[in-house]
């Protein structure tokens, strides 16, 4: 009889457990369309704040370009050395340069830009949002007629949207160059010859759609970050949430949005 | 039904009739009504956590209440779209409690950040205007610093130029001594004095400090579970016989 009430007791809490989740996620997800709609009613309200994109690209830009690009040169590396062994094994050694250069600007080069910018810019964001929520400088904004979702939001989302393709081309170039580099260690060949066989059967249906994808992980990011900075709670606490959340979320979208986006660019553009 | 009512001469420039607002299952306001004439000052009294920052906040549509009417020289602010209640913040002028500005922004560039947004000045009247604010709080010598540069009360001084920037006609104060030194707490209260005097504003100053709302206030209104306990002048409150607005009053 103690073991049943106890068993029932123990079902009713999971089951409670359970159900707070689920409203937590639905909640979560309400809240994030709001945010959403009020992010693109104020894209296209003016007064614009163009200075203020203007910072946040240039910011954006230059403090994730150091890290895509020596993510981007590791990948072409890595990905010319295990692919290289593999081709020599079925005797399909000179595909290597279409292999390393369709594998960068299809898949490796975006995918790779994506997190690491969420992980640089996604953290920075939500940081940054965050401690202006909890220190009452968003409500300062809000009191100086001000909409931050204007002045923070659409700036901060542009921004990674415009700046995401861009940083997708410096990964492409970092990874083809030291793809060629980790080639010519183990058997020379000139760089002109390695991009032009690698180059050679490229279209732009191979080149385009994969780097212009890039512009919804940066509106991913960029909503992701900002969402979770706006609504941090509780002092220095909810800010160190905000910037992991923003982190694990983003990168967890842009993968997801990745499985569909690459179906879709078959589906549209093979 | 609440409405807009015109802006008369006669008209208070903050009216709160009835407000309630809580949080979840807490009731932090509870029917509260008061009113402030312009070129007055009223001190809103109370325990930390009664609800008297949620009561400014109200005021300038940060939050949105429960029950109640708010009226801003005759506007009910909760019935407003967000472009109307923009103009009606720009009469206001709201002082923070940790002061709240721009971490990234220097302290001139705090200053004029509502006047960037605001008003049609050029660069060079824009910087004449904001060395005026941060000369009239005394600050004109810091503007290249940083927010993280400064102690708690310039911060609190630098707050208030901005909370000047747009000349409102309504100063609200949340906390304005908060975590300062006696000696600047004063410092900080002339500074408010002076200022109100100079631009016969009305203002509502929230705070726990009963020596520098004596100070500053022609009125007090002392708040207990979100409600109004009592309101009148100082002399008024020392009347009381209430045990609560007396230890209030007396610290112990």
């Amino acid at each position: 009889m103690i073991t049943n009430s106890t068993a029932d007791i123990s079902g009713t809490g999971s089951l409670r457990t359970t159900r707070g989740v689920i409203v937590k996620f639905f909640e979560w997800f309400g809240n994030l369309t709001i945010f959403c709609a009020r992010w693109a009613r104020a894209i296209f309200t003016p007064p614009y704040e163009f200075r203020e994109f203007v910072r946040q690209f240039d910011e954006l830009g230059s403090k994730s370009l150091p890290l895509v690009a020596l993510a981007g040169a590791a990948t072409g590396i890595v990905l010319t050395l295990s692919t290289r062994d593999s081709l020599i094994r079925f005797g399909a050694k000179s595909f290597l340069p279409a292999v390393v250069v369709f594998s960068i600007i299809k898949e490796s080069g975006p995918i790779i830009t994506g997190l690491v910018v969420s992980g640089r810019a996604a953290a920075g964001i939500g940081a940054e949002l965050g401690a202006m929520k909890v220190t009452e400088q968003i409500d300062a904004m809000e009191a100086s007629a001000v909409n931050p979702y204007k002045f923070l939001v659409t700036t901060r989302v542009l921004a990674c949207m415009l700046m995401l393709p861009l940083l997708t081309l410096v990964a492409d170039f970092c990874g083809i160059v030291m793809g060629w580099v980790a080639n010519t260690a183990a058997e020379p060949i000139s760089l002109r010859l390695f991009v032009h066989d690698g180059l050679k059967d490229v279209t732009f249906n191979d080149f385009l759609p994969p780097t212009l994808k890039t512009v919804v992980f940066g509106l991913l990011i960029g909503i992701i970050s900002c969402f979770q900075g706006m609504r941090a709670t509780g002092g220095t606490e909810g800010v160190e949430r905000a910037a992991t959340n923003s982190v694990v979320l983003a990168s967890l979208f842009i993968i997801l949005a990745d499985v569909l986006l690459v179906r879709l660019i078959l589906v549209f553009f093979s | 039904m609440l409405s807009r009512q015109p802006k008369t001469s006669s008209t208070p420039p903050i009216q709160v009739q009835l407000l309630s607002k809580s949080f979840g299952e807490q009731t932090v306001l509870n029917g509260i009504s008061l009113e402030v004439a312009q070129g007055e000052t009223l001190a809103v009294l109370g325990r930390s956590g009664t609800g008297k920052s949620v009561l400014l906040k109200l005021i300038i549509g940060l939050h949105q209440p429960d029950a109640g009417s708010i009226r801003v020289h005759g506007e009910e602010v909760t019935n407003l779209s967000l472009k109307e209640l923009n103009e009606v913040r720009k009469k206001v002028g709201f002082l923070f409690q940790q002061a709240a500005l721009y971490d990234s922004l220097t302290v001139e560039e705090n200053v004029a950040f509502p006047l960037r947004r605001h008003t049609r000045m050029s660069d060079d009247e824009r910087i004449e205007r904001v060395r005026e604010l941060l000369r009239s709080v005394g600050m004109d010598q810091d503007g290249h610093k940083l927010p993280a540069q400064l102690s708690g009360g310039m911060q609190k001084r630098v707050g208030l130029a901005r909370a000047l920037a747009l000349e409102p006609d309504i100063l609200l104060f949340d906390e304005p001594t908060a975590g300062l030194d006696p000696i600047t707490a004063a410092e900080t209260d002339a500074l408010i004095l002076r200022l109100q005097k100079e631009r016969h504003m009305a203002s509502v100053v929230v705070t726990h400090d009963i020596r520098g709302a004596r100070a500053v206030s022609d009125r007090l209104a002392l708040m207990r579970d979100g409600e109004i306990l009592i309101e009148g002048t100082f002399e008024d409150l020392q009347k009381s016989r209430d045990p609560f607005v007396m230890q209030f009053l007396n610290g112990s």
